[in-house]
């Protein structure tokens, strides 16, 4: 059983608040992905858990044992680096039997270990290289090994995949959700990367200048932002966000049109994603700019009373730039938000 | 156009020509002055102050026999090894901990403490000759092996430093974080996963100071009366000496330290391509 708890965990650097109050419950087996822009701070609560960082306040317990205070190799975490950070002078077969080499583990069941996490990462036939002579691809798998073969409670990744290309990310990133999967380990997986995030988690934390804004599944993250960063920072293209007006109770003017919403007594942002919109006889009415067609579907960003604003349409439409759309909305994915608080509105 | 298209072929020949005429005018002004070096100790005296000169040693051993067998030339030869390997093991026992503290930890002043170990280098040593002869002779470090080897490894340290500094800074601080996570203490990742790395390098600037060492020759002067090394030693006397005996003690100097940087060319091209993987 290895439950991380994150209590009250704050970071600064000088006078710089990395992180702030961070609370977080990563439940025994579950895979976390933390996710936000470079400099939110991700990475610092990743180091903070692995004991490469000290927390300025607040405690970390993983299975219930409070480890805020004891060295990196006491946590019983294993870590992958961004630039994999596999050892130079030593063979694949070494890198991978390292940490069980420090445990001053018998040879038998060294070489037992090692032959058979690297034939879960299908690098046995590498086993005698050095690292100068592997691909980033290899290396990262050697990394991921080296990680495994120690069996941790709790698996760390600081942006594993960053380093590859496009098509070795996808093959990866399939392959490590399921080798994960299988070693029932809890992991947390930082990246910047949503569709990774998206495609590994069973839940996202989503991090903006040092805080959580939302920790939920990915399915939660996408449809029910917590706020208008999220919004924005999920998807590709990101919500469109309208300002919307009172207009009696539950009801809201946007853009010429009135729509049922939450009950508020002050304006709001109206929120919804490009794909929620359908062409109809009455709705937003959009005069399109650019007109994308990308095969599956067409991306059509527009702009609604002066407001940049996208579309993904069917491709079978026909749209010139020029044209007025008229886009409705549809009722059940329409999404309100506080412009003071950025926060959502239901 | 044209003559844009015609012009690489010819401005490559021409680029080809003149690196090939650096390299063999940057080897020749190494080799030359060394190679006249050896005809003139492998030849008879009088061969030596004859003119012209020839080209061809005589392998006339005479010059470097008379040096086997002056006396105190062993003894001196002996104190230069004491001293350098000293210095050697001082200067990296001194300057490895700081270079790896100046890559690894952020401290106050670090950048002037950077500034001040090249400082030492610019205080010229006879200004300190008399102050530290004095100071030797009341502490009884006067003549002495060990007080002649700090006073080299004072002279060597900033060098240490440096180079180790830069050694540590090119292995990633991720192999040791890995390392740290992996089961490893500060210690046990040092000792396992930098050292190995940085070995070749760390050889390297040993044996440079244990070069800086060999070729000093003032302080050994000054500090030293009955155990000279081998430069003071031949300072001393080759001053009174004829010409061929000249050329032999250069000789017996500058090979050593030749042989030195040869033995240790290839820790010096490997250390950068490992410590940069």
């Amino acid at each position: 059983m290895a439950e991380i708890q994150i209590k009250s965990v704050a970071k600064t650097f000088g006078t710089y608040q990395a992180l702030h109050d961070i609370n977080l419950t990563i439940a025994d087996q579950e895979f976390m992905v933390l996710l936000g822009a470079s400099g939110c701070g991700k990475t610092t609560l990743l180091r903070i858990i692995a004991g490469l960082e000290t927390a300025s306040t607040g405690e970390v317990w993983i299975g219930g044992r409070r480890i805020d205070h004891l060295a990196p190799k006491d946590r019983g975490i294993a870590m992958v680096f961004q630039n994999y950070a596999v050892f130079p002078h030593l063979t694949v077969f070494e890198n991978i039997g390292f940490g069980l080499r420090m445990q001053r583990m018998p040879n038998a069941q060294v070489k037992e270990r090692v032959e058979r996490t690297a034939s879960l990462m299908h690098i046995e036939q590498l086993l005698k290289r050095y690292s100068g002579e592997l691909s980033g691809g290899q290396r990262q798998r050697v990394a991921v090994a080296r990680a495994l073969a120690m069996e941790p409670d709790v698996i760390l990744m600081d942006e594993p995949l960053s380093n590859l290309d496009a098509l070795l990310r996808m093959e990866m990133r399939a392959e490590l959700k399921g080798v994960l999967a299988e070693s029932k380990t809890t992991a947390i997986y930082v990246t910047h990367d949503q569709v990774e995030a998206m495609s590994m988690a069973d839940r996202i934390s989503v991090m903006h200048q040092g805080k959580i804004v939302q920790a939920a599944s990915p399915i939660e993250v996408y449809r029910n932002p917590a706020a208008e960063f999220v919004a924005g920072f999920i998807g590709n293209p990101p919500m469109n966000f309208l300002g919307a007006t009172p207009a009696g109770p539950g009801k809201w003017q946007v853009a010429g049109n009135v729509f049922d919403g939450p009950d508020a007594g002050k304006p709001l942002h109206f929120a919804i994603r490009p794909e929620d919109m359908l062409p109809a006889s009455s709705g937003l009415a959009a005069v399109a700019k650019v007109v994308e067609p990308l095969g599956a579907h067409l991306l059509v960003t527009c702009e609604v009373e002066g407001t940049l604003f996208r579309a993904v349409l069917d491709s079978d439409l026909s749209v010139k730039p020029g044209d007025t759309l008229t886009l409705a909305p549809q009722p059940d994915r329409m999404r309100w938000f506080d412009p003071e608080t950025t926060l959502a509105v239901v | 156009m044209t003559t844009a298209a015609t012009n690489p072929p010819d401005a490559r020949r021409a680029g080809r020509f003149v690196y090939a005429t650096a390299v063999i005018l940057l080897c020749a002004w190494v080799i030359v002055p060394l190679y006249f070096l050896l005809i003139n100790t492998l030849s008879s005296p009088e061969a030596v102050n004859s003119f012209p000169k020839s080209f061809v040693p005589e392998f006339d051993l005479e010059s470097l026999t008379f040096f086997a067998n002056f006396a105190g030339m062993l003894n001196a030869l002996k104190n230069s090894i004491l001293v350098a390997g000293l210095t050697m093991v001082m200067s990296i026992a001194i300057g490895a901990p700081a270079g790896y503290a100046l890559s690894r930890f952020d401290f106050p002043g670090k950048s002037t403490f950077r500034l001040l170990i090249l400082l030492t280098r610019a205080f010229p040593l006879p200004l300190l000759a008399l102050p530290l002869a004095v100071m030797f002779i009341r502490t009884g470090l006067d003549d002495t092996i060990f007080g002649l080897a700090l006073v080299h490894t004072t002279l060597a340290v900033p060098f240490a430093v440096l180079i180790t500094f830069s050694l540590f800074s090119g292995i990633p601080i991720e192999l040791e974080e890995a390392a740290w996570t992996l089961g490893c203490t500060r210690l046990t990742a040092f000792t396992k996963v930098v050292l190995p790395l940085i070995l070749p390098g760390i050889t390297a600037s040993a044996i440079f100071a244990f070069v800086i060492s060999w070729n000093e020759v003032f302080a050994a002067a000054v500090l030293t009366i009955e155990n000279r090394t081998l430069t003071a030693f031949l300072l001393q006397n080759l001053d009174t000496s004829p010409l061929h005996l000249k050329f032999a003690g250069g000789f017996i100097l500058v090979v050593p330290a030749l042989i030195f940087i040869f033995a240790v060319r290839k820790y010096l091209f490997a250390m950068w391509g490992i410590a940069n993987r």
